[in-house]
């Protein structure tokens, strides 16, 4: 398989995710799309690793350095989610202005 | 200049010498010693000015030893300031035996002021004040002797002037002392500015302050004619304001409204001889300047007499010591004027002991009766026999009896007027020869007036009088030891004393030409008879005149009233200038001085107001206002973009890593 494939559907995902993290209100789902953009850089990286083979394994291992980063962005994106839930009894990112000014 | 009177090698100078800068400075520094920490000190401060006296003194002493030990004279200065090359001010000292005799003259008898004066001012409320004062006093005139250069002279000769105003008002309580102060200081302020005046005259002929080039170049004929007359007189006349000299001596009685010490330090040694030291320092200068001498010798004479006749009517005794005091200046002055440098040094020498012993003498009296006046005294040879054996000794040195220190001195004066006139056409020789011998019979006259009203016959004052404490009576004795000693000084066998004083670059004739036997007798009989005559007049009272009456009362009247110099200032002089003076100056104080002064503030306030509408609120405070407003409006617009949502903070940041990515394609 040519790796153009690859390539197109990491795009889609990578624009899917973008899409999340600007459109969507609710600050569990722009973490999901965070999740979708990380995974879309994933998938370049596997593919790239395997189109390079001679190059060795670098980019499948990089892979997996990034789902540990992601494991544990997750965990802290997602406890202050709660904290501000805990506060504010709403998640919704448009209220969530405190840094302005 | 290392000149010696013999005309012998040039002299090392002497060790001693090099350090007689210390002499002035001593009691300087004692000055503020006491005036700052004079209180707390034990003693109120006198030992200071006691110390600083004597090692002034011993340092003194030294240098005139080595001096007639045939050292060279020293000069030393440096530049004190320079005006471009016109003007250049020295700060130095000229040391050769005419200083060397002033610092010991000066030295002694303010030690022994001071000394003396621990008794009598005993327990005065400014007693710290007065010893301060005092080592001023002596200072000042210490830096005028010492100075190589007329300016700082001058500077000497105002310190003098100013303490002695101090001094002379120093019981101010009573309004008639503090005038007397300033009678003093006023008077001899006139002489001052003709001091002031004949110091320009001789630096725009001569270019130069100092007294050594000014002396040489008035005898190298560099500079002369009615210029050089006229400085000289100038300068003649500062001498007679600070020597009291007619018609400019109408000070020195009333200073005797100081303490007594103060008046033996004023009369002796510190002030009044300064204007007889200015006259012999520029002694050359003086020869050369025309007509300039005889004005002084004429001067002078017409001072010995109208002051001896003065004293004869004086009840106070300090009074008549003053005016004798203005006599016997006016034979110093009248001795320069014959051209007698010598005698007239030798003359001021003696005297200052003498005078100073009959000062401090009189203190003493004055102590015992609480009273100035004669006629409050009469007897105290029981009560006082110390301060009666002194101060007969004093009388006897100035009525001019042999030995005694006025004899020789005073006698060497007649004798080089007589010959002063006998060589030449010099009328004014003959006539200061005739009024040192008339002056001389009144002097001894007058003197023995005091004694015969002081000591003998019955006490007529009140209380009961005692002799002064020892602190008063030992300087007696010393100074009365002098008066005996110093006078052989002169001797032609004993003491080269006249031949030490030479006039610089001048052959000095020396002591012994004038020298005859028959002058001294002559003279001692005049006093002789002055004394039998006065003996017989005040104390027998033979033929008793009354003054008041008869066909004399009038010229009694006139020397009582002091010749009416004093009305005659005061209504012709005066009275005309001050009124007059006192309106215009107050017409010139509100009208000029208060307009400028007014006008000056009138113009800094607008000024002021157009500085701060223009300047500071115009343009100092719109740049701040506007960068402060600036700041704030680009902050204000800034704001905008800090909108607190995260999504639109991510949509700019991917917006810009796109455009880098698109960036990074493309180029």
């Amino acid at each position: 398989m040519p790796v153009s494939f690859f390539l197109v559907l990491s795009a889609l995902l990578f624009s899917i995710g973008i899409y999340g993290v600007l459109a969507r209100q609710h600050a569990v789902l722009v973490l999901l799309s965070i999740e979708l953009m990380l995974n879309a850089v994933n998938i370049n990286l596997v593919a790239f690793s395997a189109m390079l083979e001679e190059a060795g394994l670098g980019g499948q291992v990089f892979a997996l350095f990034v789902i540990a980063v992601a494991a544990a962005e997750v965990g802290v994106g997602l406890a202050i989610v709660i904290l501000i839930y805990r506060n504010r009894q709403s998640v919704d990112l448009d209220e969530l202005d405190l840094m302005k000014w | 200049m290392f000149l010696s009177q013999h005309g012998e090698a040039v002299f090392e100078p002497g060790l001693i010498g090099q350090i007689a800068w210390l002499v002035p400075l001593l009691p300087f520094l004692a000055f503020f010693v006491i005036l700052f920490f004079g209180k707390r000190l034990p003693d109120k401060g006198h030992s200071v000015g006691i110390g600083a006296v004597a090692v002034g003194l011993v340092i003194s002493l030294l240098a005139f030893i080595e001096l007639a030990g045939g050292r060279g004279d020293i000069e030393r200065s440096w530049t004190w300031f320079e005006f471009s090359d016109i003007l250049e001010l020295e700060f130095g000292m000229k040391i050769d035996f005419l200083t060397a005799v002033m610092f010991v003259v000066v030295c002694s008898i303010s030690l022994l002021v001071q000394i003396y004066s621990t008794g009598y001012m005993h327990g005065d409320s400014r007693y710290t004040w007065f010893y301060a004062a005092l080592s001023m006093f002596t200072s000042s005139m210490l830096f005028l002797v010492i100075a190589n250069n007329l300016m700082q002279m001058f500077v000497g000769w105002e310190g003098v002037g100013i303490c002695s105003y101090f001094l002379i008002g120093h019981f101010w309580e009573e309004k008639e002392n503090s005038s007397a102060a300033i009678k003093a200081f006023i008077t001899t302020r006139i002489g001052d500015v003709g001091f002031l005046f004949g110091i320009f005259a001789l630096f725009a002929i001569a270019h130069t302050f100092n007294i050594t080039e000014l002396n040489l170049a008035a005898e190298d004929g560099e500079i002369g004619g009615p210029a050089l007359t006229v400085a000289a007189l100038l300068l003649f006349l500062g001498a007679v304001g600070k020597s009291a000299q007619f018609p400019l001596h109408v000070w020195l009685p009333d200073a005797m409204a100081g303490p007594t010490p103060v008046s033996a330090l004023i009369h002796a040694a510190t002030m009044v001889v300064a204007g007889i030291y200015l006259v012999a320092r520029m002694f050359v200068l003086f020869e050369h300047a025309g007509a300039a001498l005889d004005v002084v010798a004429i001067v002078a004479g017409i001072t010995m007499l109208i002051a001896a006749v003065l004293a004869l009517v004086q009840d106070d005794i300090k009074k008549v010591l003053a005016y004798s005091t203005i006599s016997q200046l006016g034979y110093m002055m009248a001795a320069l004027g014959v051209g007698a440098y010598t005698a007239s040094i030798f003359h001021l020498f003696t005297h200052a002991f003498f005078k100073a012993l009959l000062f401090l003498g009189a203190g003493s009296l004055i102590h015992a009766v609480h009273s100035n006046n004669m006629s409050d005294m009469g007897g105290l040879r029981k009560y006082m026999p110390h301060t009666y054996k002194t101060f007969l000794i004093g009388s006897l040195a100035l009525g001019g009896i042999f030995p005694f220190a006025g004899f020789w001195s005073k006698d060497e004066i007649v004798g080089e007027a007589l010959r002063a006139s006998s060589e030449g056409t010099q009328t004014a020789a003959i006539f200061v020869f005739v009024a040192a011998i008339i002056t001389a019979f009144l002097t001894a006259l007058y003197m023995t007036k005091v004694c015969v009203k002081t000591f003998w016959g019955e006490y007529r004052g009140r209380g009961h009088p005692h002799e002064s404490p020892g602190s008063m009576v030992t300087p007696l004795w010393v100074l009365a030891l002098a008066t005996c000693v110093v006078g052989f000084l002169g001797l032609p066998v004993v003491g080269p004393f006249l031949d030490w004083i030479f006039v610089p670059g001048e052959e000095h004739p020396g002591f012994s030409t004038a020298y005859n036997i028959v002058l001294p007798v002559a003279s001692v009989g005049i006093a002789g008879i002055a004394i039998w005559l006065g003996w017989q007049l005040f104390h027998k009272e033979r033929w008793s005149v009354d003054v008041l009456k008869g066909p004399f009362a009038w010229s009694y009247r006139f020397v009582a009233n002091k010749y009416y110099l004093d009305n005659i200032y005061l209504g012709a002089i005066v009275k005309p200038i001050q009124y007059p003076l006192a309106k215009a100056a107050y017409w010139f104080n509100q009208r000029i001085l208060d307009g400028v002064v007014n006008g000056t503030a009138a113009g800094t306030m607008a000024s002021s107001r157009v500085t701060y509408a223009v300047i500071d609120q115009g343009i100092i405070d719109f740049a701040v206002n506007g960068a402060a407003g600036l700041t704030g409006v680009s902050g204000g617009l800034l704001r905008y973009v800090q909108t607190g949502n995260i999504q639109r903070y991510a949509a700019v940041l991917f917006a810009s890593a796109a455009l880098f990515v698109g960036a990074l394609a493309f180029f």
